[in-house]
C-alpha cells in the first residue's frame, strides 16, 4: 500500500471575481522510501499541494474535494489537535527560504528539542543529546559548542541544513521538500540535495520534492509528476520521464534544458505562457500552446492515459481512438 | 471628454470602489466627515443663530436644556450656554476653527516636512545627517509638548493685546512645528530610494537643476505614504489643537474652538448644565473618528501587503 | 555593554546642551521677568536691585553658563509667579505626577497586552471586533474629555469617587505618597484611568498589528508545519517576537503619559508638574517653563537609554553584533 495516497485532490480559493481552481483533480501516490519529484513552473500549483497534504492552505483557500490518505486513513478531513499530531511526526516539511524559515530570538538547540519534545516522549537529558547527535548528523561542524547558536549565527547553507535536521528529528515517514535549495548559492545545493538523499535513505523516509529545477530532480527522484495549471500532465518514472517524454509539456521542458551530454544548435522554448486561474483554457489546459493540438484537446479534458513507461494526461496516447 | 468619462467608470469599477462600498464603516465615516465640513463650510449661512453676534444674545436664555429634557425646545436643540448663546451654533462654528486649524497645521507640517525631507535625501551626506538628527531628536518627544512649548514661548513673547488675534496663527505654527519630523522621515526614505533610480540618473545626464529634478520628478513619486501620514495625522492634530485650547492656552474666546467650548463649559459640569460641554465634546469625538476611520480604511485599502 | 552605555551617554550631550541653549534663550529673549515680578508699578532702583539679584546685567554667554552651571547644581531660578526656588516647586510636585504616570502605565500594560494578543490570534471573533471599536474611540478621544466623562459619571451623577485633589497623603522623607490612604487611592483612579486608557488603546492595536504580522511569517508556518501546539506557537514562538518591537515602542510611549499627564492633571487639579507647568504658561513664568523642558529632556534621554538596554537584552540578533563589533566570538 502507498504511504501517501492523494486521490483527485481539488483545492480552490473564492475571490470576489469568481472561484479559482488552483488545484484541479490531482492524484498520485508515494510508497514507503520514494522519493517523487513534483516539477513544474511558478505558480502550477507544486507548492500548494504540499501545503494542502498537510492541511496548512492559507485562507481562503480551500480544499474543495477528493482526498489525502495516508496509511490508507484519510488525513484531509481530521480535526486540527489530530492533524497537529501527523505534522513534524509522521510528515514533515522544509520549505525554500532558510534565512526566514528558523525563528530568530531561540537558539537552534532549544528548536530541535521542542520539536522533539512534542512529538516523542524523551528526558531532557535525551532531548538534548539527540538535538547535537541531529546537529552532526546534518553536518554542522561543533554541533556540541553550536548548539546553543541563534540561526543568524549560521550561513545560508548551514541554516539549511538545521531546517533539515528540524524537519526530520521527530522522525517523520514523509518529508515535503518545497524548493529546499532554490535559495542557496549553486555550490551549496548540490551539498544539501546529497544530505537530504542521505539522511532519508538512511531512514526509508519518503520525500516529495517539489521543484522548478529538473537537474534536481532527474539526480535525485525516483519518480517525477510533471504540473501544468494546477493539474498533473505527466508521471512516471524518472528516466522515463527525462528521456522518453509523453506529454507534449514535457517534452518541450526537456528540451529547454541545457543537458551537457546532448548537442543541440538552440535549446527550445515553449510558445506561450502557463495560463492564469481565472484563464484556464476548456479541455486540455496546455492546447494553446501545443505543437500537436488537435480539436478533441480543445474540448475534453484528458485523463492520465497509460503511455508505455509513464502515464501522460494527452489525447496523442489514447490507444482507443487511434487504433 | 471621453477619456475622462472612461477614467472615472474605470474608478468606478476599480478595486478601490469596491471594496469602498462594501465597507459600511467606510461608507459611514465619509458620510459623517462630509456632514462635518459641510457644517463648518457653510456655518454662516445654516447656523441657526449667531453666537458671536452680542446684542441677540438674551440672558434670559441663558442656560436652557437640550430637547430631550422636560424643559428642551426646538430653538435651542442642544440647549444654551451661560450668556444664552445656543450650544448648537456654537458646535458649527467651532467645527470650522477645529477643522481649519487641523487641516492648516497639517499642510504646514507637510510641507516644512516635504521640502526638508526631499533635501535631506536628495543633498546626503552632512545635511542629510544634520537634518535627520534634528528630526530624530524631536521625534522623541511626544508632539503635544512640543506643541505647547512653542505656543507657550510665542505666547510670552507677543504682547498681550495681540493674544487674541495671533492665537490661530500661533497654533497652527505650534502644530505644524511639532508634526513636521514624521513626514520629512517618510519623504526621505523614499527620496533616497529615488535618487538612485535611472530616471533621475537621466535627469542629470540632461543637465536638469537639482532643484528641479527634486521637484518635478522626485517629489510626485515620494508623495503616496505623504497622503497616508497627512490623514492619519489630521486627526491628531485636530486633537492636539482641542487639547491646547482645553488648557486654556490655545483659542480663545473670541474665536472658540470645540475644545475652547469644552473648556467653558467644564465649569458648569457640577452645577448640572452638563451639555455646555459635553455637546461640543461628543462633536469633536465624532469628528475625529470618522477621520480616524476613513484614514485607516485607506491605509489598509493602499497597502498591497494586506490585500 | 559598558561601551554601548558610554557611547549612548555621549550622545546625548548634545542635544541637552541644545536643549539647555533653548531653554536658557527662552529666559535671555522672552518675557520680561521685571514686570511679572514687581507688578506694574517700580521704581528704576528696584528695577536695577532686581536686574543685578538676577543677573541679567552680565554678558549673554556668561549668563548662559551660569544657568547651566546652577542647573547641574539643582538650581533652577526663581518663579516669577510664586517667588520661590523652582526646583523646591518642582520637588514638591513630582511625587504626584510620578505616581499618577506609574499607576497608569501598569494599568495600560496589564490590560492592553493581552488584549493585544487575544484580538491577534483570534483576529475574526466577534469579541476582537469590539476590543477593535473600543480601542478606535480610545484613540480618538481626547484625554481631557475621557476625564470630564468619567467625572461627569462617577462624581457627578454617582458620588463614587472624588474629582479633584489627591486625597490625603503620607510624607516618607521629601516624598509623599497617595499609597498608603484610601482616599488617596481613591483619588488615583480617575485619573489614572483617563491617562491610562490612550496608552492601553495604542498598547492594545500595537501588539495586535504586530502579532499579525508575525503570524504571517515563515517560521511560524514552519513551526506549524513540525506539528507544534497552538499554545507554542502563539506564546512560544508568536508573542516572543511581538514583544521585541512593542518593549521599544511602549518605552517610547512614556513619553506620551508624560504629555498627558499635564491634561489629566488640569482636569483633576491634581497637584503634580504638570498642572504647575500650565499655571506657569498661563503666566509666562519662564523659570517654571525653561526647568521643566530641561528635566523633560534628561527624562527621555534616560528612558530612551533604558529602552536601548531592555532591547538588547532581548534580542539576540544585537547581541551577537555587538560581541563580534567587540571582537569576541
Amino acid at each position: 500500500m502507498a504511504l501517501l495516497d492523494v486521490e483527485a485532490l481539488t483545492v480552490e480559493f473564492p475571490t470576489r471575481r469568481g472561484v479559482l481552481r488552483a488545484l484541479d483533480g490531482i492524484s498520485f501516490g508515494i510508497e514507503p522510501g520514494e522519493v517523487l519529484g513534483v516539477v513544474g513552473e511558478s505558480g502550477a500549483g507544486k507548492s500548494l499541494t504540499g501545503a494542502a497534504i498537510i492541511g496548512l492552505l492559507e485562507p481562503p483557500g480551500r480544499i474543495a474535494g477528493g482526498r489525502v490518505l495516508l496509511d490508507g486513513a484519510r488525513i484531509d478531513n481530521l480535526p486540527p489537535a489530530r492533524m497537529r499530531e501527523i505534522r513534524g511526526r509522521q510528515i514533515g516539511a522544509i520549505f525554500q527560504d532558510p534565512l526566514t524559515t528558523l525563528d530568530p530570538v531561540y537558539p537552534v538547540g532549544r528548536q530541535l528539542i521542542e520539536t522533539m519534545q512534542t512529538h516523542l516522549r524523551l528526558s531532557d537529558a535525551d532531548a538534548r543529546r539527540r538535538a547535537v547527535a541531529w546537529l552532526e548528523r546534518v553536518g554542522i561542524p561543533a554541533a556540541a559548542q553550536r548548539v546553543g547558536a541563534y540561526p543568524h549565527e549560521f550561513s545560508g547553507g548551514m541554516r539549511q541544513r538545521v531546517v533539515i535536521a528540524l524537519a526530520l528529528c521527530a522522525e517523520p515517514r514523509l518529508v515535503i521538500a518545497d524548493e529546499p535549495t532554490t535559495a542557496l548559492d549553486v555550490s551549496i545545493q548540490a551539498q544539501i540535495i546529497e544530505l537530504l538523499k542521505s539522511l532519508t535513505r538512511d531512514h526509508g523516509t519518503s520525500v516529495m520534492l517539489v521543484t522548478h529545477d529538473m537537474g534536481v530532480i532527474a539526480e535525485t527522484a525516483d519518480r517525477v509528476a510533471v504540473m501544468y495549471a494546477g493539474r498533473i500532465v505527466e508521471i512516471g518514472p524518472v528516466r522515463a520521464v527525462v528521456k522518453q517524454p509523453a506529454h507534449p509539456y514535457t517534452e518541450g521542458l526537456m528540451g529547454s534544458i541545457p543537458w551537457i551530454e546532448r548537442r543541440v544548435e538552440r535549446l527550445r522554448q515553449i510558445d506561450g505562457a502557463m495560463p492564469r486561474l481565472n484563464a484556464i483554457p476548456p479541455g486540455c489546459a496546455f492546447n494553446p500552446r501545443c505543437p500537436f493540438v488537435f480539436d478533441r484537446c480543445r474540448i475534453e479534458r484528458p485523463a492520465l492515459l497509460d503511455a508505455g513507461a509513464t502515464r501522460a494526461a494527452c489525447w496523442l496516447h489514447d490507444k482507443a481512438a487511434h487504433v | 471628454m471621453r477619456g475622462a468619462a472612461r477614467a472615472l467608470a474605470r474608478f468606478a469599477d476599480s478595486d478601490f470602489v469596491y471594496s469602498f462600498s462594501r465597507s459600511p464603516v467606510a461608507v459611514v465615516s465619509l458620510l459623517v466627515v462630509v456632514i462635518c465640513i459641510a457644517a463648518a463650510a457653510f456655518a454662516p449661512l445654516i447656523a441657526p443663530h449667531d453666537p458671536f453676534d452680542l446684542a441677540s444674545l438674551n440672558l434670559m436664555d441663558s442656560f436652557r436644556p437640550p430637547l430631550l429634557a422636560p424643559d428642551g425646545e426646538w430653538t435651542y436643540p442642544l440647549g444654551t450656554d451661560d450668556q444664552g448663546r445656543d450650544v448648537l451654533s456654537g458646535i458649527m462654528f467651532g467645527m470650522r476653527i477645529s477643522l481649519l486649524v487641523g487641516v492648516a497645521s497639517i499642510v504646514f507640517a507637510s510641507v516644512v516636512g516635504v521640502a526638508i525631507g526631499l533635501l535631506a535625501g536628495y543633498a546626503g551626506g552632512t545635511i542629510d545627517a544634520l537634518l535627520m538628527r534634528v528630526a530624530d531628536v524631536q521625534l522623541t518627544f511626544p508632539s503635544i509638548l512640543i506643541a505647547l512649548l512653542v505656543d507657550g514661548v510665542v505666547r510670552a513673547a507677543l504682547p498681550k493685546d495681540m493674544h487674541e488675534q495671533l492665537e490661530i496663527y500661533v497654533i497652527i505654527l505650534a502644530i505644524g512645528i511639532a508634526r513636521w519630523p514624521q513626514f520629512a522621515r517618510v519623504v526621505r526614505g523614499s527620496t533616497l530610494v529615488e535618487r538612485n533610480r535611472d530616471y533621475v540618473m537621466a535627469a542629470r545626464v540632461i543637465g536638469l537643476s537639482r532643484v528641479r529634478i527634486m521637484a518635478t520628478h522626485i517629489l510626485p513619486n515620494v508623495l503616496g505614504p505623504v497622503l497616508v501620514i497627512a490623514t492619519l495625522t489630521l486627526g491628531l492634530a485636530i486633537l492636539d489643537e482641542a487639547t491646547l485650547s482645553f488648557l486654556g492656552v490655545g483659542l480663545p474666546v473670541t474665536q472658540p474652538s470645540l475644545g475652547t467650548l469644552i473648556r467653558i463649559g467644564n465649569d458648569f459640569l457640577f452645577s448640572g448644565e452638563w451639555w455646555v460641554t459635553i455637546f461640543p465634546g461628543v462633536a469633536l469625538v465624532l469628528m475625529v473618528l470618522s477621520i480616524n476611520l476613513l484614514g485607516d480604511w485607506l491605509r489598509d485599502a493602499l497597502n498591497p501587503r494586506l490585500r | 555593554m559598558a561601551a554601548f552605555i558610554l557611547s549612548r551617554v555621549l550622545q546625548a550631550i548634545p542635544v541637552l546642551l541644545v536643549v539647555g541653549f533653548i531653554a536658557f534663550a527662552m529666559f535671555a529673549f522672552v518675557g520680561d521677568p521685571v514686570v511679572t515680578m514687581l507688578g506694574q508699578d517700580y521704581t528704576e532702583a528696584q528695577r536695577q536691585a532686581l536686574i543685578r539679584s538676577l543677573g541679567l546685567d552680565r554678558s549673554f554667554l556668561v549668563q548662559y553658563a551660569h544657568f547651566i552651571w546652577a542647573a547641574l547644581h539643582g538650581d533652577f531660578g526663581i518663579s516669577y509667579r510664586l517667588a520661590r526656588p523652582v526646583a523646591g516647586l518642582i520637588a514638591e510636585r513630582l511625587p504626584a505626577t510620578l505616581e499618577l504616570s506609574f499607576t497608569a502605565s501598569v494599568l495600560a500594560l496589564v490590560v492592553g497586552v493581552p488584549m493585544g494578543v487575544y484580538t491577534g490570534i483570534f483576529r475574526n471573533a466577534v469579541s476582537s471586533r469590539l476590543f477593535l471599536a473600543f480601542s478606535l474611540i480610545g484613540v480618538s478621544l481626547p484625554t481631557f474629555l475621557i476625564g470630564i466623562l468619567l467625572i461627569l459619571v462617577f462624581s457627578v451623577m454617582l458620588h463614587w469617587l472624588p474629582s479633584f485633589g489627591r486625597g490625603d497623603v503620607v510624607h516618607l522623607g521629601w516624598w509623599s505618597t497617595g499609597f498608603l490612604t484610601i482616599s488617596g487611592l481613591k483619588a488615583l483612579i480617575l485619573p489614572a484611568i483617563t491617562l491610562g486608557l490612550f496608552q492601553m488603546t495604542l498598547i492594545m492595536r500595537l501588539v495586535r498589528a504586530e502579532m499579525l504580522e508575525v503570524l504571517r511569517t515563515d517560521y511560524i508556518k514552519f513551526a506549524r508545519a513540525r506539528g507544534l501546539s497552538d499554545r507554542a506557537v502563539n506564546f512560544g514562538h508568536a508573542l516572543r517576537n511581538t514583544l521585541v518591537p512593542v518593549i521599544t515602542i511602549v518605552g517610547l510611549q512614556f513619553g506620551l503619559v508624560v504629555a498627558f499627564s499635564i491634561v489629566t492633571e488640569t482636569v483633576f487639579q491634581w497637584p503634580g508638574v504638570g498642572l504647575l507647568l500650565i499655571q506657569s504658561i498661563a503666566v509666562a513664568d519662564i523659570p517654571v517653563m525653561s526647568a521643566y523642558l530641561l528635566l523633560i529632556a534628561v527624562l527621555f534621554v534616560v528612558i530612551n537609554l533604558v529602552v536601548d538596554l531592555l532591547y538588547y537584552a532581548v534580542d539576540p540578533r544585537l547581541r551577537i553584533e555587538r560581541r563580534a563589533a567587540a571582537g569576541v566570538r
